[in-house]
């Protein structure tokens, strides 16, 4: 879904967690998340750890929007 | 006997080459040129040979398939096989343009055969049963061989096997089986796994099609003025799921008014996705769809706009086919609201 964006000329990010699987499809902007049933936010953590976490992987993203790339980027995340 | 209609080009039809590509659609009794040999090893009688000039087919394509298909209204036909059209694509396009054609007017089946250079083969794989087909005319034996025989066991009722069985391209079904080794998926996955610490070659069953990059879009100049739709195939729906999306191999999607809310709250909305425990996103969907940090962002004037909907759906299982198809769907409304760009959660 994320290259049918991309080829209608949008662009676009995607966060997930299974980052081997978005580079061999083919996404071109990636944002690590944590797992699959809860990318952003565990729920063993407080709910302001887990709102941090989200604020930044999230915030991660949006600048990614912007970035001018030449090829495929897995993005660094801080928390 | 049951009756078999076959399509061909003017130059298989020995009428001529690139001089006599233009000519019009003609519809002659019996087998001509390649379906004598075909009428040799089908369980049918070639009662009627359609032929057409490539150019024609390609450049009055609308036309050409109606009159084809008007020929065929009256004739009786249980199988329609066109080509083979080996690696000449005008040729290849137009065995797959008819075919689509007669399938879906007449619903018999339809075949065809190419070589993999084709550009017909991309175009009509999925839609009909595409055979691998040799480079030139030098293998029309073998090719019709092949095509044959698998419509022998469509014409008497058998049951036929998979693409890689029976030689033709894959059409993206997945068909379940049973395994005459009765072995199961632990089994067979344990047994790869010793192949591959052994170095020794090992055949998987879920083959990842030919990689297809997509350049990477033109990026946002500036965040603060635009305008940013969320998604995901993380199946988050409001708690009745009014689209009834399905939980696995998902052929529906679902947007979602968020204009009025600041997250999404636990006990309106969920998620049916059926690959992983819900509990977490479900006690908080926006671990999933994360419209709580996007609207954080929106009023903080990180970006200009979020569209009024997000837009969800369930990854798991769901084809590449189905994927592009709801994909192509969304990017509609997309651009009705002349959204700049996409965030995508995927679990």
């Amino acid at each position: 879904m994320v290259k049918e964006i991309e080829r209608a000329g949008i662009p676009v990010v995607l966060l997930c967690n299974l980052i081997p699987v978005a580079t061999t499809v083919g996404a071109n902007k990636i944002v690590p998340t944590i797992s699959i049933p809860y990318p952003l936010g565990d729920p063993g953590t407080s709910w302001e750890t887990q709102w941090k976490l989200r604020y930044h992987r999230v915030g991660v993203a949006l600048d990614a929007l912007t970035d001018d790339i030449e090829e495929q980027k897995v993005y660094k995340v801080k928390i | 006997m049951k009756k078999a209609i076959h399509y061909i080009n003017q130059f298989f039809a020995g009428i001529g080459g690139e001089d006599t590509a233009d000519y019009k659609p003609e519809i002659r009794e019996g087998a001509i040129g390649p379906a004598l040999a075909l009428s040799s090893m089908l369980n049918a009688e070639i009662t009627h040979t359609v032929i057409c000039g490539d150019n024609y087919m390609g450049s009055n394509t609308d036309e050409a398939i109606k009159e084809i298909l008007s020929f065929l209204e009256d004739k009786e036909f249980d199988i329609f096989i066109a080509g083979p059209a080996f690696q000449a694509g005008r040729y290849g396009v137009a065995c797959g343009n008819i075919c689509k054609a007669v399938k879906e007017r007449f619903n018999v089946p339809v075949l065809t055969s190419m070589n993999e250079e084709n550009p017909g083969v991309e175009m009509f794989k999925k839609d009909m049963y595409v055979f691998k087909g040799g480079k030139s005319a030098a293998k029309l034996k073998d090719d019709v061989k092949v095509i044959a025989s698998f419509a022998n066991k469509i014409l008497n009722g058998e049951k036929t096997g998979s693409a890689d069985k029976e030689g033709f391209f894959p059409r993206g079904i997945r068909a379940q089986v049973w395994l005459e080794s009765g072995k199961t998926g632990a089994e067979r996955g344990v047994e790869m796994l010793i192949k591959k610490l052994n170095g020794l070659p090992f055949e998987s069953e879920l083959p990842i099609p030919k990689q297809d990059r997509v350049p990477v879009a033109t990026p946002i100049a500036d965040l603060s003025k635009a305008k940013i739709a969320i998604m995901t195939t993380g199946g988050i729906v409001p708690v009745n799921n009014p689209d009834r999306i399905q939980s696995a191999s998902a052929t529906r999607w679902g947007r979602y008014d968020i204009s009025n809310v600041d997250k999404l709250e636990s006990g309106v909305y969920k998620t049916i996705h059926a690959g992983f425990d819900p509990a977490a996103a479900d006690a908080d969907p926006n671990v999933i769809m994360p419209v709580d940090a996007m609207k954080t962002y929106l009023k903080e004037g990180k970006f200009g706009a979020l569209h009024d909907y997000f837009y969800s759906t369930v990854g798991t299982g769901t084809t590449q086919a189905e994927a592009m198809r709801m994909a192509k769907e969304i990017i509609i409304k997309l651009e009705e609201d002349k959204v700049d760009a996409v965030i995508m959660t995927s679990t």
